[in-house]
């Protein structure tokens, strides 16, 4: 495959996953490298690398909207981005040794419990205690609603803390955003607003990147023919997702259609890393 | 007057926060608009020299036939700094998107920097501690890249 061949076909694709990951909130690293390595059989280790690079773009570019609208907790942010960079140089260090057929089963591990997470239905809640931790680290904070503000406090921060560890370890390791997992940690286990927790998850998911990021750049993972397309191609498409997203009111049938999508690439990503195909 | 009134900001949960919100000192508000402009300007400047080096590489090497298929690293002249350098000067569209990625990946960097200084103006040492163990933790983690 030429190198103009190879850079039109992985442009498109990388739309379409921009696309999809921002309609959905999974970001668009899910599907780049299955779509890198099973389609193009690129080496995984490019993959995570370019993947990585958009994750940063998608994030900084977005996070750059939501931090002006006074949404995102820039203080719980900082805070829980001790646990996400140190598990993220911990998981890029770990994915020089770890073989790549296992990056390949994990990756689709976490993809699956990613769908899942996607589908479930987001419901409100707001706690208004505080914890002494909460209050010594003045976590809890307020976003605007029409007609005034909203108050909430945070719980459980050293469940929340371990929590982001684990997700700053996952995309070290696999080079996705792993929003799903740090949406776990401040949704389910911190209790914090959905729409904090996503616009402030999405606000760290840029630092995370940039943590393992330096480590693959030094290591060569970050090779410019693959990274060009995959970096342009999906911030374009995150943009167009972006102004889709606000002209339509339900994207319940799109999460199905990513969901589904993002399973059979799951299962074929644990298939071949099985086989020992990746 | 009184439509003024629902856009003051809401009495805070701790009474500690209340003199940083006073009119005049440099309050979170302005290091969010400060923290969105870094941000935004990062992306679209790495954005289009990923784009300009992109057109210089697809035009110079459309026909060859690249593999990517085993690991091999990066091309030589771009494996450290200096090569980049004289690459972008000789117009290697592969030296100009690696520069546009190391922008892109500095540029969330810049941002954490950046929200330290803030705090520190803010007079929030908890928070500049905070920050600034994240930029520790990122500085590790490049040189630990290196030392490999």
């Amino acid at each position: 495959m030429s190198v103009i061949v190879f850079t039109v076909i992985l442009l498109l694709g990388s739309y379409f996953a921009g696309l999809l990951g921002s309609l959905t909130g999974l970001g668009g690293g899910f599907i780049i490298i299955p779509l890198l390595t099973l389609l193009l059989r690129v080496d995984i280790h490019y993959a995570i690398g370019a993947s990585l690079v958009s994750v940063i773009a998608t994030s900084s570019g977005s996070a750059a909207a939501y931090v002006r609208e006074g949404i995102t907790n820039i203080r719980l942010g900082m805070f829980l981005e001790i646990a996400t960079t140190a598990g993220a140089f911990t998981g890029a260090v770990l994915a020089i040794y770890v073989p790549t057929h296992s990056i390949a089963i994990i990756f689709g591990l976490i993809l699956i419990f990613s769908a899942i997470m996607s589908l479930r239905n987001k419901v409100e809640q707001i706690v208004h205690k505080e914890t002494f931790l909460s209050k010594k680290l003045r976590l809890g904070g307020t976003y605007p609603v029409s007609g005034g503000v909203v108050e909430y406090g945070v719980s459980n921060i050293a469940g929340g803390f371990f929590m982001m560890v684990f997700a700053g370890i996952i995309s070290g390791l696999l080079g996705v955003g792993s929003g799903a997992l740090k949406v776990v940690a401040m949704d389910g286990i911190m209790r914090i607003p959905f729409k904090v927790s996503t616009t402030t998850s999405n606000f760290m998911i840029g630092v995370t990147a940039a943590a393992s990021a330096v480590v693959y750049l030094q290591r060569g993972y970050i090779h410019p023919g693959i990274a060009m397309p995959v970096v342009i191609g999906v911030l374009l498409g995150a943009i167009s997702g972006s102004k889709i997203l606000v002209h339509t009111s339900s994207s319940k049938w799109l999460r199905w259609v990513f969901a589904i999508v993002v399973t059979v690439l799951s299962v074929q990503m644990i298939y071949n890393g099985i086989r020992g195909n990746i | 007057m009184e439509s003024e009134e629902t856009y003051n900001p809401p009495a805070p949960l701790e009474s500690g926060r209340q003199e940083k919100n006073k009119p005049g000192s440099l309050k979170d508000k302005d290091i969010q608009v400060i923290i969105g402009w870094i941000l935004r300007g990062g992306v679209t400047v790495s954005i289009l020299l990923v784009f300009i080096g992109g057109i210089l590489f697809t035009y110079r090497h459309g026909q060859s036939i690249p593999d990517y298929k085993t690991f091999k690293g990066v091309p030589d002249f771009i494996g450290n700094f200096s090569g980049i350098f004289d690459g972008i000067i000789t117009f290697k569209g592969q030296a100009i998107i690696q520069l546009g990625i190391i922008l892109l990946i500095a540029t969330p960097v810049i941002r954490v920097a950046f929200s330290a200084v803030g705090f520190l103006m803010e007079k929030d040492y908890l928070y500049t501690a905070i920050t600034l163990i994240v930029l520790l933790i990122i500085l590790a983690s490049m040189f630990s890249g290196r030392a490999g």
